[in-house]
Formats: C-alpha cells, structure tokens, sequence
C-alpha cells in the first residue's frame, strides 16, 4: 500500500492548517455562509437534513487497518456511532459539527488520510477496481497510477474551480468492476502491439440526469505521457465546459455537443502544445511509487483445500469469495447488506472489528468497493473459515454478493437534502421480501440499485434493476428501470411506465423477477434474459 | 401558518424559529406571517442561524406539522433509524413523517 | 478603477486602461486587455511583445476559466503583469498565483494578513505550472534521476 513520505504528510497538514484557518475565519463571521459553502465542500463537508455530513476520502478504494479503526474511532468520537461507505469508495458520517471538522481531519492526516476534493467542483477522489492487486485477470495493478493522478490533481491548482465536479476511474482489467465508462475520464490499463503498457482514455461519461456512457477518445497514452495527456483533457473542459447551467456543465455534456471526434482533435492540440511544458513527472516517480503496492508475502506452498461441510460457510464462500491471483488464495467481500438492513452502514465496532481482521488475516489490507461493500483482498484459504465464523458473529456474514439481497442505496430523504423520496426503507422492504437463501439463489446474479433523486448517486440507471424516487406533489413514488449494466457491457436502464408507492414498487420487483424465472434459458442472468425477450414481457406483468 | 426553520451554524442542528429564538422542537415554532425574511436576515446576519427558509405548516392539536415531508423528517430524524430521532422511545413518531 | 492591493513584480504600475480582447484584437495599439471568461487568451498571442499588462476578470470567484488564461499566456512566454480582478477571494490567492498572476486587485479588499497567509501556505506543491516552482516529484528525483 501507498505510505506518504514527508511531502506527502506536509501537504495534508498544510490542508488541515487552511481548514482550521477557514472555519475560524467563517465561525467569526468573516466569511459568510455564500463565500463558505465553495470552501468546505472541497472539504467534503456538506449541509444535509440533519446536520453537516463529512466524507473522507479513500484513494482508490484502498484503506491498510490503522486507517479503518480511525475510521470507527470517528464515528464514536464525533459522530454517532456509525458511518456509511458510499458508491464512490467513500465514507461518509452524517451527524458531524462544523467545530470538530478542524480536529476530525487533523486525527485522519495522522493515519494518512483527508477529505480534500471529495466534493466540490474540482477533481474528486480517483477511484480504482477494488479487487486490484489480488484479480486473477488484471494486466497490472492499477493503483501506482491512479496514486500519480491522485498527487496531480491534488490542489492542482488550475482545476480547482472547474464547472462542475469530476470523477476519475483507473482500471486494468477486461471486467470493469469500477463503472470506468461512466466516469468522466475512465482509464482502461492496456497493452500495445510492442508489449508496452498505457492508458486508453474514455471521456464523458457519467449519470445524473443525462446519463451517458463515455466513448473512446484516445487509445493509447504512454505511461510518461499521463499526466499531460490528462492536463490537456482538463484544460479543454475548464475553458469551454458549459457553465450557464449546471445541469448542463458535466463534461459529458461538452463532449457530447461537439462531439467526441472535435473534443479529441481539440485535446490533442492542447496535448501537443503541453508536451513542450515539462509538466510530466518523470517515469522514475511511477517507479518510485509501484513497489508500495508490490504482493505482500504470499506463502507459495499455501493450500486449496477448503473444508466446505458447514452449509452456511459454503453458501458464504460460492457468493462472497472470488478467485485470487495466488494459489492458496481468495478475495473475500463482507456484504453491508445484512437482510433489512441499511445499505453501507456500519457501526463504529463493525469498522474496528473488519480493522482487526484485515490485520490477521488479509496482509493488513482492506478495500471499499462501489457496490457498497468491504473486501479483505488477501485472505489464506486456511484462515477463511476462521475470519468469516468471526464475521458472522458481527452480523457481517451475509451471503448476497451480486444477489437480490446486494442493494446499492443512496442515502436518500432520510438524509439527503436533495432527495425525492426515501430510497432506504425501499431497500429494506425488497431485502426482507427476498431474504431467504433459496430464494436469492434461485434468483442468481441480479443488481438493484436505488437512487432518492434523478442525481443518481445510487446508480440507478446501471441497475439491472433500477429504482428511482420521484416528488408526486409531495407523496414519494418510485419509478422502475429495467435493463441498466456497468461491467464490461455498460448501458443504461429504461423506465417501464408509471411509478409506484413504496409496497408497489416492491411488488413490481417481484413480479419482474417471476417473468425472468418464467422465460430464463439455462445459463441466463436477469440481465441476460431481458436483453433477450424486451420489455414488454415485464411491463405486461407489471402493468398488465 | 408559515414557520421558519435553519441549521446552527456549530453544530448543524436543525432549529425552529419561536418568536424569540431557536428551538430543536418543532412544536415551538411560531408563525412567522410574512416576516420570514426580515428575521432571515437578521438572524443569518447575528450567525445564530444558517441556510433559513420559510415553510408552511399546519396547527394541530399534537403540535406543529411542517407540509413537506422533507421538512418532517428534518424535524425529528432518519426514519430508519428511530434510536437517532428526537423520539427514540415513540414506535408511532415514524409514521407521523408519512 | 479598483486598486491593486498585493503586487509581486519590480517594475513600474502600468495604469494604462485595459480594452476588450475584441477591441484590442480588432484595431489597436493598447498596451493594457483585459479578458473576460469566455474570451480565448489564444487571440492575444500574436501581440504579447505589445502588452504590459494583461487583466483577467473573475465576475464571480468560482468560474475558474481565468485561471487557465493564465496559463496560456504563460506557457506562450508572456512576461508582462497579470492581473486578477473582480471577485478574488482569499483561498484563491495562492492557486492564482501559481499560475502565473503576479498582480492582484479585488473588488473588496482583502485581509492582509490572511491574505499574506493565503500566499505562503503552501511550501510545496505538486505540479509543474508556469510559475516555475520546483513540484514534489522534481524534489524526489533531482536533476530527472
Ligand atoms: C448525501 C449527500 C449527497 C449529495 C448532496 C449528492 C449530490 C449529488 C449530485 C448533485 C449529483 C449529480 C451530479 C451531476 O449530475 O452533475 C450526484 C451524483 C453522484 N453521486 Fe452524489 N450526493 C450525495 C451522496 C452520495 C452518496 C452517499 C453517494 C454514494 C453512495 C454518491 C455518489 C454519487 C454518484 C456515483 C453520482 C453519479 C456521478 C455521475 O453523475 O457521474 N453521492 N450526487
Ligand atoms: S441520488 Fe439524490 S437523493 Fe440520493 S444521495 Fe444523490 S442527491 Fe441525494
């Protein structure tokens, strides 16, 4: 894992010095609330329903254990007693004072974490495959450059004011575990025909209102080219992304008006004349940074066998474990969907017990995926057994990776100012409806992702399974999509039709779930079957 | 009625305006008429408040009853959490939001 | 016309009045533009020997186009005052600065020794831009090692 040297640890503490000295200068009413707003979301910390909310970066996804046990300590020390991991490989703590702000990012910068840029109209917090590492299909781990974008758009100070925000995905496998396309820059690690490695950049993509799946715009960048090649792509965004509507100001928006090709040609000037700047770091700081993510020390001789007699562990295993690069090896994911539970929270003893774990047992490593969830990357097939007894205990032993059960929820209007409509008591009633292990086994691979407003944090429209809270004068209704994937074969979800209450919308699930159970071939996903039969075998079921 | 309701600037807490100053309990909001943005103003201006606006609500025998939802489940908490509202012990304070 | 409040450069004050990038581009012979968000400082390059002074406005702090203005001019080898003006708040400042503005005028004066803060914040940084600070990776590897 990525260790800060003195810079890196001087940054950090610059930063928390310029937030201390901003929330002074606004609690004495030097600044007021208009002028402060800009200032604290590249902090990271909002207004919500409730009180402030903070998110705190995770770079890549990537956490070591002395990092997740700070992560709990906060939670009891500031907050409530819990925190909610996010889609964007985030956490967030929603009950936080604007007093302790100063405090809680001086105890993160002591474990070398922040919450800079992760929110704000910069660039966010890059975010990465979070099996990286670990996957038996990657070409290379994508972290080293997603750690050197990381420091360069670290208060980059071009790009601090952009027209609105901008997230940014590294990864270097065919199965794109991290939604690459739907990023505003997504970057696939590839190989060339000379056998050298480099960036292919796919620009303007995103959700929100006008989702839109980012096309290929450069295949390939050398890898002592990145960070000008990227430069260029800003700089290009920053001078002619729309800024008379917000709605309007994602890149997403600029590439799609004047077209890939144009934005391309235009990049490709600013990227020419750049290449002249001496703005690029030398390849020797990628190779400074590549061995922080070297294996840990696998032991080579370290056994398959895994003894599979308890049902419950075996359920475990087939659902939450995926293959491992290392024989002897496996990627384990604690769910944080326990049946009617709440969509990526957990408790400040969950954090610290998934802290202690990953010390024993997993290379002092954890990873927080989009879906919500928590992977030990590196866990010894022997110890497997042990760690997932010590899981279930928490109540973190549920078996629904990928399943019904597997929920992606946005916090919605239980805390979300900008929210429609509740998305986690919808959540809760789907998980409780389909809670049985055999019915969520029958049902196999499926992806319900719920958004409380048409900003798309849950990422609805990539749900093979959608759900949208809509505001109908003031009651909450839901909308259904159907058809939406971020792996490899991205596309975006359509409406079925009318909306729903919140019983209704749970029953539209169910019945959608009965026409694929109905009309599955053998070897068929949900996803596959509706891309197979269409709509229409679902909105008469539905509807009908 | 129209009530007035903002966060502490602190803490970020959700108050309600009383006619004097601010509670956590929407049952003391007072109505407001059409002063809202005269004590907007002047309250932001003092820094007792933050990102105040004026609502509508309703008078009912229970209490004070803001007509949005959102507004409701501002004034007593995440309905999926009730061990977080202003009524932890109250099984019946979730459905009072919907 | 709004003071300059903080300066880093050692030759004379131009006063001249700053014209449009349209006015100056069409006719003239002025020594002073200024640019405004949607101009392309790229227009400007033909004449940089011309020019003593550059003005770019920010009509509200958090439209960051001026900043890549900035650096345009700089990176096309423009040595003369660059001047920001209109909404400049303090947490600019530095950000600012690191792009090659040496001059700087607000609307509304600013503290001076938060300001003075604001500039010497941060005693690293970690890129290259036209400001000609040495960025972390640079300090990792000397001389390209
Ligand atoms: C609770 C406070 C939150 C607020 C106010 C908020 C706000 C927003 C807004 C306004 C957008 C739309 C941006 C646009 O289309 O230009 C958005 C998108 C998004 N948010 Fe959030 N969000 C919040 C929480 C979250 C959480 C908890 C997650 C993760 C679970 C999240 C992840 C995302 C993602 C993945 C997108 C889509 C990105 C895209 O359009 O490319 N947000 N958010
Ligand atoms: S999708 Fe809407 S309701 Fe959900 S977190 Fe995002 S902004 Fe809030």
């Amino acid at each position: 894992m990525y260790k800060y040297d003195e810079y890196d640890q001087q940054m950090v503490d610059t930063r928390v010095a310029e937030f201390r000295d901003q929330v002074r200068r606004r609690l004495s009413g030097e600044l007021t609330e208009d002028q402060f707003r800009p200032l604290r979301l590249q902090n990271g910390l909002y207004l919500q329903l409730h009180a402030y909310m903070l998110r705190v970066a995770v770079p890549y996804g990537t956490l070591n254990s002395a990092q997740m046990k700070v992560l709990g300590d906060i939670a009891d020390k500031y907050d409530r007693g819990y925190g909610h991991f996010t889609t964007r490989q985030n956490i967030q703590y929603n009950w936080i004072k604007l007093e302790d702000t100063p405090d809680i990012l001086a105890d993160l910068a002591k474990v070398e974490m922040h919450a800079i840029q992760t929110s704000g109209n910069c660039i966010r917090n890059i975010s990465s495959d979070q099996y990286a590492g670990a996957a038996a299909d990657e070409l290379v781990d994508p972290r080293p450059y997603a750690e050197l974008l990381r420091q360069w758009s670290s208060f980059h100070p071009e790009f601090l004011t952009l027209p609105r925000k901008f997230k940014i995905a590294v990864i270097a496998s065919e199965t794109d575990r991290a939604a690459m396309r739907l990023h505003d820059i997504g970057i696939k690690m590839v190989k060339n025909d000379a056998g050298e490695i480099g960036c292919q950049f796919y620009v303007g993509g995103g959700m929100g209102r006008t989702p839109m799946i980012g096309p290929m715009i450069k295949e390939f960048v050398p890898l002592d080219q990145l960070i000008t090649y990227s430069e260029a792509c800003l700089r290009v965004y920053n001078r002619y992304g729309r800024r008379d509507n917000k709605y309007k100001a994602r890149i997403k928006i600029l590439v799609h008006e004047l077209g890939k090709d144009e934005y391309a040609r235009q990049v490709e000037e600013e990227f020419a004349h750049l290449l002249s700047q001496g703005i690029e770091p030398p390849l020797a700081e990628l190779e400074r940074i590549k061995p922080y993510f070297d294996d840990p020390a696998f032991e080579t001789d370290a056994s398959d066998d895994l003894d599979l007699s308890d049902p419950d562990f075996r359920l475990w295993v087939e659902r939450n474990c995926h293959a491992h690069k290392q024989a002897g090896y496996t990627i384990a994911t604690v769910s944080l969907k326990p049946i009617g539970g709440i969509p990526g929270d957990a408790s400040a003893d969950q954090i610290r017990l998934m802290a202690q774990l990953a010390k024993d047992y997993s290379f002092d490593e954890l990873r927080v995926t989009h879906a919500q969830n928590i992977v030990f990357p590196h866990v010894k097939k022997a110890d497997l057994y042990t760690l997932w007894q010590k899981l279930d205990e928490a109540g973190l032993g549920t078996a629904n990776l990928d399943s019904v059960g597997d929920i992606i929820a946005c916090p919605g209007l239980d805390y979300c100012s900008l929210a429609n409509a509740r998305s986690i008591p919808v959540a809760q009633k789907i998980s409780e409806r389909f809670g049985s292990a055999e019915k969520q086994a029958e049902i196999g691979e499926l992806k319900l992702k719920i958004s409380g407003c048409i900003n798309a944090c849950g990422h609805h429209h990539a749900g093979h399974i959608g759900i949208l809270g809509v505001d109908k004068k003031g009651v909450e209704n839901y909308q259904l999509l159907l058809g939406g994937s971020e792996g490899a074969d991205t596309s975006l979800g359509k409406i079925t039709g009318p909306g729903f209450d919140e019983d209704g919308i749970v029953d539209a699930v169910e019945k959608a779930t009965g026409v694929y159970l109905a009309n599955r071939q053998e070897g068929e996903r949900f996803l596959d079957t509706y891309r197979r039969i269409g709509m229409d075998p679902f909105k008469e079921a539905i509807y009908g | 009625m129209k009530i007035l309701t903002g966060n502490d600037l602190k803490s970020g807490a959700v108050t309600w305006w009383t006619g004097v100053g601010w509670s956590l309990d929407v049952n003391d909001a007072a109505d407001v008429g059409e002063d809202g943005a005269k004590i907007i103003a002047r309250e932001e201006g003092a820094q007792n408040v933050f990102a105040a606006y004026v609502i509508d609500g309703v008078k009912t025998a229970e209490g004070v009853r803001p007509a949005h939802i959102k507004d409701r489940i501002r004034a007593l908490g995440p309905t999926v959490r009730p061990d977080l509202t202003l009524k932890p012990s109250d099984p019946e304070a979730v459905n009072w939001v919907i | 016309m709004v003071e300059v409040q903080f300066r880093f450069r050692d030759d004379e004050a131009v006063n001249d009045p700053a014209v449009t990038v349209d006015a100056f581009t069409d006719q003239s012979n002025a020594t002073a533009v200024r640019i405004e968000p949607g101009d392309d400082a790229r227009a400007l390059l033909p004449y940089l020997d011309q020019l003593a002074l550059v003005e770019v406005n920010f009509p509200a702090w958090t439209d960051g186009r001026g900043y890549s203005s900035a650096r345009v001019l700089r990176e096309a080898g423009y040595t003369g005052e660059i001047r920001a003006v209109g909404d400049i708040v303090i947490d600019m400042l530095g950000h600012l600065k690191r792009c090659g503005f040496d001059a700087f005028a607000p609307e509304h004066p600013l503290n001076p020794t938060d300001a003075q803060n604001a500039f010497d914040r941060w005693d690293n940084v970690y890129q290259a831009t036209a400001d000609g600070r040495q960025p972390i990776w640079a300090k990792r590897h000397p001389a390209g090692v």
